[in-house]
C-alpha cells in the first residue's frame, strides 16, 4: 500500500510555509524599517570635539519662547540673506519638559532636532549632555575670546565636566526691589541686614496691614531666600553628586525669618504670579527680595507698576558678614544641537543672540549674561525712566550669587512645590518642613542617579 | 423519485448582491484591522518588548518592572490610581444609573430632551479644555462659583487643590467630562427594555423604586459592567488631569501623581524608556484582568 502523502495535504502544506515566509519578511520589513529609523547612517568628521554630521545648505532651525521670537525676527530682519526656520515654544517654562520630551523622540527616530534652541531653565545641559543632543561650544565652535566676556561664574550651569555645553541667555542674581516713593513718605530705611529686613517686616505689619515686604509662595522661593542664606540644599559635587542639608544653622535662620514674617502677614504665600496675587496684592508690595527680570517682567509686565515706584537695592546680609549672598532664579540658556547639519550658520545666530548688543543690550528683557551687552543694558534701562532710581547694584549682585547651589539633573522647584509649598498652605511652618524637604531631594536625587551625600 | 441538491449548485445560485455586500463588509472589516494591527497592536508589542530589555535592546527578564516598582513614587502613585478608581467608579455607576432612570421616567415631559443634550455638552469638549474649564473653576479669586468655595473655607487656589483634595477633585473632573454620554448611552438601553415588561411590573404593583431595582437595572446589567470595564481602563491611565493641574499649580499638585504621569517621567524625564514601558505594560495587564473579571463575573457574553 503506498504510503505516499496525498497530494491535497502537499496543497495545505504550501500555503502554511507561504504564510509563514510572508510573516518573516513582514516581520524583516519592520525591523529593518525601525533600525533604519534608529540611526542616521551618514559618515560623520570629528572635528571641534565632536562628531560632526555632514553639513548641508539651507535653513537653520531655531527654537524659541514668545519672548526671545523677537529675538530671532531680529536676527532675520538684519541678515536677510540666511535661511532660517523660527519656531516657537513653551520655552519649558514651569519646567514643562517640552524640549527633553522632544529630544528624546528625536533620539529614537534620528532626525528632527532643532539647531539652536532656547530654554528659560538653567539646568538643561545636565540631561542634554546624557541625551547626547547639545555640542560643546569651548573645543573649537565659539572662540575663547567671545567665551570670556561673560559675566564670572554666567556660565557654570553650562558647564558639565569642565566642558561647556550650552550660553547663558540672561543672569538671575536677585536684589531687594522695593517702591521707593512709599518707603519715603512713610520714613523707612532700606534694610542692609537680613535682621533688619525682619524688624522692618514686623513693623509695615503692625503699622500698614496688608503691605508686603516680600513673597515666599513660588516654587522658585528657596532660590530667593534660603540660596541667599547659603543654605546648602543643593550643592552639587559632581556630574552625579549631590550634597543636600536642609537643616543646617543657615537653612533655618531665613525660614525662621521667613515664618515669623509670614505669620504676621507682611510676607505673602500666594506666588507672584497667582491670580491672588495679581487681584489682592499687586499694589501693596513694599519690599520683595527677587531676581533680576523681576523689574522688567513682573513690576513693569505684570503688575504694570506705573513708573518712577521701583527701585533695586543690594540683597540683604547677615550680621557679621562682609558681602550679601545671592540666588540664581532662573535664566535661560541657549543650546546647540551636535545632530546640526548648519553648524556655522546656527553658530553665527548662537554668537550673536547672546552677545549682541543690538539684542542682549537694548532689547533684552533681563539682565545679559554677555558683560559688555550688560552694560549697555543697564544705561539703557537707567535711561528709560521707568526705575525710581539708578539699577546698577544689579551689576553687583551679578558677581555676588553663591557658588554652592548648582543645577542638577532633578527639579528643586519641583520638589519645593510639591513638598513644602502644600504644607505652608496648610499653615505649617517652614522650619517644621525642612526635614521633610531633605528627604524628597534625597529621594528625587537617587531616583535620578546621584550619590547623595547628606 | 429521489431529488438530489447540489451544494454546489446552491451556491453557485447564490444572489450576486450578497456576495457583492459580504465583498464590501470584508473590506470595512480590513481597513479598520489593518489600522488595529497598525496603531493598536504593533505599539503593544512594541512596548512589551520595551519593557523586557534594556535601552541596548538586551534581554532583561522582570528588571524594568524591579526598578520602577522600586522608585519611591510608584506605590504612592499606585495607592492614588486607587483611590480614584474607586471614587470614580462608584459615583459612576450611581449617579449614571440614577440620573438615565429619572431621565427615563421624565421621558414623557419634554425637559428629558433639553437635559440629555445638557449632559452630554461637557463630553463634547476635548479632554483638557474640560480641565481648563475646571482650574478657572477651581481658582476662588476667578471662579464664577467662588462664594461657594469660600463656604468651604477656601480662599486661594493653593487650598483647594490641596493634596488631600485631589481625588474628589479627579472624580468631580472625570464625572463632569465623561459621565454625559453614559447617560445618554443608559437612557438608550432602558428605551429598549420591552414595554410589555414594564406593564407588566406595573400591573404587579411595582412602584418606581421597585421597578427600577428589580426590573430596569437587573435588564441594565450588561450595559453597567461594559461601561464600568472602559471607565475603569479610561481611569487606570489617569493622566490629563493631574498633569495639568500640576503645570497650573506650578507643580504643587504633583508631576508624579499617577501611574501615568510616572512613566511619562521615567521615558522623558529620567531617559528610561524601558522602564516607562514596564509601567504601561503593568496599566495593562491590570485593565484586562479587572476587565476579564468583570465580564466572566456578569456573564456579558451570554446570550439572552
Amino acid at each position: 500500500m503506498a504510503t505516499r502523502k496525498p497530494f491535497t495535504d502537499r496543497g495545505k502544506l504550501f500555503p502554511r510555509r507561504r504564510s509563514a515566509l510572508l510573516a518573516a519578511c513582514v516581520a524583516t520589513g519592520i525591523l529593518t524599517a525601525v533600525s533604519a529609523c534608529g540611526g542616521s547612517g551618514t559618515a560623520t568628521t570629528t572635528k571641534d570635539g565632536f562628531a560632526q554630521a555632514p553639513q548641508k545648505d539651507g535653513a537653520f532651525t531655531v527654537w524659541v519662547d514668545s519672548t526671545r521670537l523677537a529675538a530671532a525676527k531680529l536676527y532675520q530682519k538684519q541678515h536677510p540673506d540666511v535661511e532660517m526656520k523660527i519656531v516657537t515654544y513653551d520655552g519649558n517654562a514651569n519646567g514643562s519638559n517640552y524640549l527633553q520630551t522632544k529630544v528624546q523622540l528625536f533620539n529614537r527616530t534620528g532626525k528632527g532636532w532643532p539647531d539652536v534652541v532656547f530654554s528659560s531653565q538653567n539646568n538643561e545641559a545636565t540631561w542634554a549632555v546624557d541625551a547626547d543632543f547639545v555640542a560643546p561650544l569651548n573645543k573649537g565652535l565659539v572662540p575663547e575670546s567671545t567665551l570670556s566676556g561673560f559675566a564670572k561664574g554666567a556660565n557654570d550651569v553650562c558647564t558639565v565636566d569642565g566642558t561647556l555645553y550650552c550660553l547663558r541667555n540672561d543672569l538671575s542674581q536677585a536684589v531687594l526691589w522695593y517702591n521707593a516713593p512709599l518707603m519715603k513718605k512713610w520714613g523707612y530705611k532700606l534694610p542692609t541686614t537680613w535682621e533688619e529686613y525682619q524688624k522692618l517686616g514686623e513693623k509695615v505689619a503692625a503699622r500698614h496691614p496688608g503691605y508686603l515686604v516680600g513673597d515666599a509662595g513660588d516654587s522658585y522661593t528657596p532660590e530667593v531666600y534660603l540660596w541667599a542664606s547659603k543654605c546648602g540644599a543643593n550643592d552639587i559635587t559632581g556630574p552625579k553628586s549631590v550634597s543636600v542639608n536642609t537643616t543646617s544653622a543657615n537653612c533655618t535662620r531665613m525660614a525662621e525669618l521667613m515664618d515669623v514674617l509670614i505669620k504676621k502677614k507682611s510676607m505673602s504665600i500666594s506666588g507672584v504670579f497667582s491670580t491672588d496675587f495679581g487681584k489682592n496684592k499687586a499694589d501693596k508690595v513694599l519690599m520683595m527680595p527677587g531676581p533680576a527680570w523681576y523689574g522688567g517682567a513682573l513690576f513693569k509686565g505684570t503688575f504694570k507698576t506705573p513708573a518712577k515706584q521701583i527701585a533695586a537695592a543690594p540683597m540683604p546680609q547677615w550680621s557679621g558678614e562682609t558681602s550679601p549672598s545671592t540666588g540664581n532664579v532662573g535664566g535661560g540658556t541657549w543650546l546647540l544641537s551636535k545632530h546640526s547639519e548648519h553648524l556655522k550658520a546656527a553658530t553665527d545666530f548662537l554668537t550673536w543672540v547672546t552677545t549682541d548688543s543690538a539684542y542682549q543690550g537694548d532689547m533684552s528683557p533681563g539682565f545679559p549674561a554677555y558683560a559688555p551687552a550688560a552694560e549697555t543694558w543697564l544705561r539703557q534701562q537707567n535711561a528709560s525712566g521707568y526705575y525710581a532710581g539708578d539699577i546698577s547694584v544689579l551689576k553687583d549682585a551679578s558677581t555676588q550669587v553663591w557658588p554652592q547651589w548648582g543645577s542638577g539633573q532633578f527639579s528643586q522647584e519641583a520638589i519645593w512645590a510639591a513638598t513644602v509649598k502644600p504644607g505652608m498652605t496648610q499653615g505649617k511652618t517652614i522650619v517644621s518642613l525642612l526635614p521633610a524637604w531633605q528627604d524628597s531631594i534625597v529621594k528625587y536625587a537617587k531616583s535620578n542617579g546621584y550619590k547623595v551625600s547628606q | 423519485m429521489t431529488v438530489t441538491h447540489s451544494p454546489a449548485g446552491s451556491t453557485r445560485r447564490r444572489p450576486r448582491g450578497v456576495s457583492r455586500q459580504s465583498r464590501a463588509g470584508a473590506a470595512f472589516v480590513a481597513a479598520y484591522v489593518v489600522l488595529l494591527i497598525a496603531f493598536g497592536v504593533v505599539p503593544t508589542a512594541y512596548a512589551v518588548w520595551f519593557a523586557f530589555t534594556d535601552a541596548q535592546g538586551a534581554f532583561t527578564g522582570l528588571g524594568n518592572f524591579v526598578t520602577t516598582a522600586q522608585d519611591f513614587r510608584f506605590v504612592p502613585a499606585l495607592g492614588h490610581v486607587a483611590l480614584y478608581l474607586l471614587l470614580w467608579l462608584v459615583s459612576l455607576v450611581v449617579l449614571v444609573v440614577g440620573l438615565a432612570l429619572l431621565l427615563h421616567r421624565m421621558a414623557s415631559q419634554g425637559a428629558s430632551k433639553t437635559l440629555r443634550f445638557l449632559f452630554y455638552i461637557p463630553g463634547a469638549l476635548a479632554g483638557a479644555a474640560s480641565v481648563l474649564v475646571w482650574l478657572f473653576m477651581l481658582d476662588p479669586t476667578v471662579s464664577p462659583v467662588s462664594s461657594l468655595l469660600g463656604v468651604l473655607g477656601y480662599g486661594t487656589f493653593g487650598e483647594v487643590i490641596a493634596p488631600a483634595n485631589l481625588p474628589v477633585l479627579f472624580t468631580g473632573i472625570a464625572f463632569w467630562t465623561g459621565a454625559g454620554g453614559w447617560i445618554v448611552v443608559i437612557y438608550g438601553a432602558l428605551n429598549n427594555i420591552p414595554s410589555d415588561v414594564m406593564e407588566a411590573a406595573r400591573i404587579d404593583g411595582a412602584g418606581p423604586w421597585q421597578t427600577a431595582w428589580r426590573v430596569q437595572i437587573p435588564m441594565l446589567r450588561k450595559w453597567i459592567v461594559y461601561m464600568v470595564i472602559l471607565a475603569f481602563a479610561g481611569g487606570a491611565q489617569l493622566f490629563v488631569e493631574p498633569q495639568l493641574l500640576s503645570l497650573a499649580s506650578v507643580g504643587v499638585a504633583g508631576r508624579d501623581y499617577s501611574l501615568n504621569q510616572l512613566s511619562y517621567d521615567f521615558a522623558f524625564q529620567m531617559n528610561n524608556i524601558n522602564g516607562a514601558a514596564a509601567i504601561s505594560v503593568e496599566l495593562l495587564v491590570i485593565s484586562l484582568s479587572a476587565a476579564a473579571l468583570f465580564v466572566t463575573r456578569s456573564g456579558f457574553f451570554d446570550a439572552d
